[in-house]
């Protein structure tokens, strides 16, 4: 089925290529370069040997038994991918590019950050390989995620607040693409979700799947079965495009996709690209986006900085479209309560981002009761929200009670 | 059936010099007054005029043109303004053209836009993030309502690409002088007549050049090589550096009138 739809680099009537014509050429080049590495023995166990000595692959799963009493006593398994280094999975998709990178020949690399995950994985990558490193990062985000600003410094790339716009990831996107506009001949635009003109949806997919392979094995050797229900927050979509892709073709299980909400998407204040927004085009790609009568893009709102994007992956609005993918919407206070649910029954402090996720089982393994099995992918860790969540709940960072 | 555009180029040739293609977003600085520039690069000389759709993303945007979109969109600029503006250029006897990113385009309805270009006495759309392997839609489009689709190549664009580009594009094709976004710069690349030498062999289409235009000198020494001159970051920094709009209006007028002198190669 998605092969088929993969042809050209669409998914349906979405994906495509829309950027000006200066970049078809390093486009083509990349889709090359792609092509030819997944078909290359030696590129492969090279990423598989940095994956295991370096990222900590395969990661682990954890089962959730106290968390899950909160969840209709449905099982509950995390995909752990917060335990990779840099503390989230976008490390799988930055080694794969700057692996690519290195095989064309650009010594420079470009990258848009919300949160900052991004951004500190492709640093992180562009220190381990030598290459130099631009992250672009909306003004507004490096408040919000002043930690990483400066973990990114430390790892030796240079941060360039985005002050157009909205000041946040779509900004970020903008300038960066401005970027390799002009640079294009020596550097390469280390883009960090399934979203862009294609090769992107599909190679950062690629990237990423080896999650779905990992846990599809795992949950299988646990319980001897597969789960009822696949469950990934979704921004752009990369977390959930890799933990959904290996179960794809299981019709039985079913995968479900949750959106940031933000004050509700009813009040306008969200950032659900396909529980709210409409088909259009941003950034290179045909999907959903949140945009007004005219097609410009609405900004987004979301207490998480890494879903806070008007738009998605164009393979997230085909499974959608198709029904063989669900979204739904949860609110920033329903993350929130679960973000601060999974720090006091299981002792792991989640990204906000995954935090999403775990308020969809929340009510999903309400729906499905306890003889229901789901796997989450637990796509990061919160330590970058500390400031954030302590501001949420009122807790004082003074160290004073 | 020619269009306003395609017999401006006849003329021009004939005259063996170029065009001069000035742009300026719908909506800049305000809805009525971008309606007084407009009239004021037809005073000055101006022999094609560009209306930009100002769009929340745009790309292939330096910090000028950016910064007027921002206050067009402010101004709660949209589709029926821009169409506006091009029949005040139009009325003007002006040949005119829309220059838009897709989004919009596939918001208002394909070939309704193309329809209403056409009533609004367009010419055609500069079109700058569609590529012709998503065009399908949008040149039948055009095709139906007799408009010229006009597509930006650049100079990392090959010349197999540059061949299948110019084959879908009508009126001009727009040939980005450098790798970059657009903006004033104080020197026209070199790669602007390389560029334009690799058109020349794949298409008879007339070549204007875009990126970076700013001067009377720059326009001269593109007129040499190229069909048209765009100049769009230099008027609209003229606007934006103006006191009052007055003072606008007619530093836009005399950069016009620098201008349509560099393109007759004076």
């Amino acid at each position: 089925m998605s092969l088929q739809a993969e042809i050209l680099g669409h998914f349906g009537p979405y994906g495509g290529r829309f950027v000006p014509e200066a970049l078809i050429g390093a486009l083509n080049e990349l889709d090359a370069a792609h092509q030819a590495a997944i078909n290359d023995p030696e590129f492969q166990s090279e990423l598989a040997e940095l994956h295991r000595t370096y990222t900590g692959r395969p990661s682990i799963l954890t089962e959730a038994p106290r968390f899950a009493q909160h969840a209709g006593g449905a099982r509950i398994l995390l995909k752990r991918e917060d335990l990779n280094h840099t503390g989230s999975h976008k490390i799988n998709n930055v080694l794969g590019q700057a692996l690519l990178t290195k095989r064309m020949g650009k010594k420079r690399v470009i990258a848009e950050t919300g949160a900052g995950q991004h951004g500190v994985a492709s640093a992180t990558a562009a220190a381990l390989m030598g290459l130099d490193c631009v992250v672009y990062m909306g003004e507004e985000d490096t408040r919000r995620q002043a930690l990483n600003v400066a973990r990114m410094k430390m790892l030796g790339a240079e941060v360039i607040p985005v002050t157009s716009g909205s000041r946040t990831l779509k900004d970020a996107i903008n300038e960066a693409m401005r970027d390799w506009v002009t640079n294009v001949e020596d550097t390469h635009y280390l883009l960090g979700t399934v979203a862009g003109p294609h090769p992107f949806p599909t190679m950062v997919r690629d990237f990423h799947k080896i999650i779905g392979e990992e846990a599809r094995e795992q949950v299988l050797a646990l319980t001897g079965r597969l789960p009822d229900a696949v469950l990934a927050c979704v921004g752009g979509g990369s977390n959930a495009i890799g933990i959904f892709h290996r179960f794809i073709s299981d019709p039985e299980v079913r995968l479900i996709g949750l959106e940031a909400g933000g004050d509700g998407v009813e009040t306008g204040r969200h950032a659900a690209t396909i529980s709210g927004g409409s088909p259009g085009v941003l950034h290179g790609t045909r999907s959903y986006v949140l945009q007004d009568a005219n097609g410009q893009t609405v900004e987004s709102h979301s207490i998480s900085a890494g879903l806070d994007y008007p738009g998605v992956g164009p393979e997230h609005a085909y499974l959608h479209d198709i029904g063989r993918a669900e979204y739904r919407a949860i609110t920033d206070k329903e993350a929130m309560e679960a973000f601060s649910l999974l720090s006091k029954t299981e002792g792991i402090i989640p990204a906000i981002e995954t935090a999403h996720a775990l308020a969809g089982a929340m009510k999903v393994g309400k729906e499905l009761g306890p003889d229901a099995i789901l796997l989450i992918n637990l796509s990061g860790r919160g330590d970058k929200d500390v400031h954030t969540a302590a501001q949420y709940f009122g807790i004082p960072l003074d160290g004073q009670s | 059936m020619s269009t306003p555009l395609e017999d401006l180029f006849v003329r021009t040739r004939g005259e063996k010099r170029a065009a001069l293609i000035a742009y300026v977003p719908a909506g800049f600085p305000t809805i009525k007054d971008c309606h007084r520039i407009i009239q004021a690069f037809v005073d000055g000389g101006v022999d094609a005029i560009e209306i930009g759709f100002p769009y929340s993303d745009p790309v292939m945007d330096g910090p000028t043109i950016q910064a007027a979109a921002v206050t067009a969109l402010d101004n709660g600029t949209g589709a029926s303004d821009v169409m506006d503006a091009l029949k005040v250029a139009s009325d003007a006897g002006v040949p005119s053209v829309v220059m838009t990113y897709w989004n919009p385009i596939e918001k208002f309805g394909v070939t309704k836009f193309a329809a209403e270009i056409a009533s609004h006495g367009g010419s055609g759309v500069i079109h700058p993030d569609i590529t012709i392997e998503e065009s399908t839609e949008w040149l039948n489009a055009a095709d139906a309502s007799s408009i010229n689709p006009i597509y930006v190549v650049a100079p990392s664009t090959s010349d197999e690409r540059l061949a299948k580009v110019t084959s879908k594009c009508a009126g001009f094709i727009y040939a980005a002088s450098i790798m970059g976004v657009t903006g004033a710069r104080t020197s026209v690349s070199s790669g602007a007549r390389d560029l334009v030498d690799r058109i020349r062999k794949v298409s008879d289409l007339p070549i204007a050049v875009g990126l970076g235009v700013s001067t009377r000198e720059q326009a001269k020494g593109v007129a040499e090589y190229a069909d048209g001159v765009i100049v769009g970051s230099a008027f609209v920094k003229a606007i934006l550096d103006a006191p009052t709009i007055d003072e606008g209006v007619s530093a836009v007028t005399s950069l016009a009138r620098e201008l349509a002198l560099g393109v007759r190669g004076k």
